[in-house]
């Protein structure tokens, strides 16, 4: 019954790792990671070093990727762009996650509670999450954190739905009963007994908002209304390369590949922890 | 069963209110005075407190709230700082093109998304089944204004197949404007279809097995009877509840492609409303909206009714 027990069962990445895609994500996703992180070693040029000579030169020769319309290295400014793509991505996953089960979980453990939250949660998922997330920073202002901010509140209510309905489920167990017979606390019985084995679909789901998230990350900057243009991130660089797409489409191309790349791989990885967390739907597959 | 309406309808009434609410707040969580962030750094104060008082920003917030609230409900959704004319017929005047690219969009996804998905689900394991679900992942994990940018680069001004941007200029004939509606919608349609392609196969596999469609077999009926009348009506529920579910999307996915299209509907609207700071339109491109996801899911289970003759309320 128990998730945790689950994961540290023997099969458990046999399970992971049954169906190869998952692997080959799993990999493909941490030399991304790593990459990006080793950004500052590996880089070949200076991200924001200009050279006017070399505007729009197409990929080869010094510049692997190219250069883009200040004649900078379109490979280095990936790299650091990717810093920030994943730090939204990363960090909407764990803001949403953390509120959504504070929310899905005095939803399902308290009654009286559960009405308004629910309805609260239906009408927050009733907004389209590009149109939420513009009018948020639009409000907010547009800087990393608050772009965190925005996408944490348009995803939390994904959480939220999904731990209510699994509290639900496990208070009413006879293990949570023996614990309030026993004179537990009610916070305790929350956090040990029912968060504890809802984690594997709260983490399914986490992985997924990374990989929204980092879509709508780059929508917004592609729109304008993300982070300040200036700082790079996948996005942005799509949308400063708009101009110049019909004389240099790699401008355009290498980030939309390394944003599709990121996002299948999560999603991939998602749907494999989902089918090994969960034998009874693996069967299905 | 009118008794489930009746419940629905109230249900559906208070989560518009609860959208009206958090359309409300998200305004007023503006740091400083809104007035002053709406009219720019170039403002006067004596044209910050002209336009608070316009906007009624001196009252007190419980009836603001309530003033907002009424309006809304009686369809006055504030007037845009920028054009100076009511919400509601700024946003009418843009809805057309959004309209009938999210409603191309949903035909297009419908119709590469509903036959793969029968036939992936029906020859389950095959490698059609296989490149089908992966590609509609891949699709899913493309930025559909990247996928945009291609088309437009590669299809339109490169082949010159469809028009590239716009939508015909402010004379154009109705065909010439839909004709500028082609491209966009197929980008916004391959997009959406991955959604619908994954519940539909799943659906139908859940149908297939079982014992009904066994017995239908078992008569001799011919395959195509089976999968078509038997399993395809049974799954009909689950792929409704997604077309739904699909509305959220195809409205997001048309914010980013009308921009990267310069198609001039309503996402393009929005877009603008908020590099030009026009709050009143951004709150009420989200009411109008969030209300309609409502009522399309409303209207989805409501046919549920009508399709699944075991669903009793």
């Amino acid at each position: 019954m128990s998730a945790s027990a689950l994961a540290d069962e023997p099969g458990f990445l046999e399970a992971l790792f049954a169906r190869r895609a998952v692997l080959v994500s799993l990999i493909v996703f941490l030399v991304i990671l790593a990459a990006v992180i080793l950004a500052p070693l590996i880089a070949p040029a200076d991200p924001s070093a200009m050279s006017v000579r070399n505007r729009l030169a197409a990929p080869g020769g010094d510049y692997w990727l190219g250069a883009d319309a200040f004649g900078r290295d379109v490979l280095s400014r990936l790299l650091y762009a990717g810093q920030v793509s994943l730090t939204i991505g990363c960090g909407v996953a764990l803001v949403a996650s953390v509120v959504g089960i504070v929310f899905g979980l005095v939803a399902g453990f308290f009654r009286r509670l559960d009405g308004p939250v629910s309805r609260i949660v239906d009408a927050m998922m009733a907004f389209p999450d590009i149109l939420l997330a513009i009018a948020l920073v639009a409000i907010l202002g547009g800087s990393m954190i608050n772009v965190i901010i925005a996408l944490s509140i348009v995803y939390a209510p994904r959480i939220a739905r999904i731990v209510r309905a699994s509290t639900l489920v496990i208070r009413e167990l006879p293990f949570v009963e023996a614990a309030l017979a026993l004179g537990s606390s009610t916070g305790f019985i929350m956090i040990n007994h029912v968060l504890r084995n809802i984690v594997s679909p709260i983490i399914v789901q986490a992985t997924f908002i990374f990989a929204y998230a980092m879509l709508a990350e780059a929508g917004l900057s592609f729109l304008g209304v993300g982070v300040d243009p200036s700082t790079p991130t996948w996005g942005t660089m799509i949308n400063e390369g708009r101009q110049y797409i019909d004389q240099a489409a790699f401008l355009i191309f290498f980030p939309g590949i390394a944003i599709s790349v990121s996002v299948l791989c999560l999603q991939l990885i998602g749907d494999g922890l989902r089918d090994a967390l969960d034998p009874r739907i693996a069967k299905e597959l | 069963m009118t008794r489930y309406i009746v419940q629905r309808m109230v249900g559906m009434l208070v989560v518009v209110l609860l959208v009206l609410t958090i359309a409300f707040v998200i305004v007023r969580l503006a740091p400083g005075d809104p007035a002053a962030l709406m009219l720019g750094p170039e403002a006067t104060p004596a044209e910050a407190a002209e336009l608070r008082e316009r906007l009624g920003l001196n009252e007190p917030i419980p009836i603001q709230y309530l003033s907002f609230v009424g309006n809304a409900l009686r369809g006055d959704l504030g007037t845009s700082i920028f054009f100076n004319q009511p919400v509601t017929r700024v946003l009418l005047a843009r809805a057309e093109p959004t309209v009938y690219l999210a409603l191309f969009s949903l035909i297009i996804a419908l119709i590469i998304a509903v036959p793969i998905g029968i036939y992936a689900a029906y020859r389950r394991g095959s490698w059609l089944d296989q490149t089908a679900i992966s590609t509609a992942m891949l699709a899913a994990s493309v930025p559909s204004f990247w996928t945009g940018l291609m088309f437009q680069r590669y299809l339109a001004t490169e082949l010159g197949w469809f028009p590239a941007a716009g939508y015909g200029g402010p004379d154009a004939d109705f065909w010439v404007r839909m004709g500028h509606l082609v491209l966009p919608s197929i980008v916004l349609g391959i997009v959406n279809s991955a959604l619908i392609l994954r519940f539909t196969r799943a659906s139908m596999l859940d149908v297939l097995g079982e014992d009904y469609v066994r017995t239908a077999r078992s008569k001799g009926m011919t395959e195509w009877r089976v999968v078509l009348r038997h399993a395809l009506k049974n799954a009909a529920i689950p792929i409704i509840t997604v077309i739904g579910l699909t509305f959220a999307l195809l409205v997001s996915g048309a914010v980013v492609t009308e921009r990267v299209f310069n198609i001039p509907g309503m996402g393009n609207l929005v877009v603008s409303a908020v590099l030009r700071r026009d709050y009143p339109v951004i709150q009420g491109t989200l009411i109008v909206v969030a209300t309609l996801y409502v009522f399309i899911n409303l209207l989805t289970d409501l046919l549920y009714l009508l399709v699944d003759k075991r669903v009793r309320y």
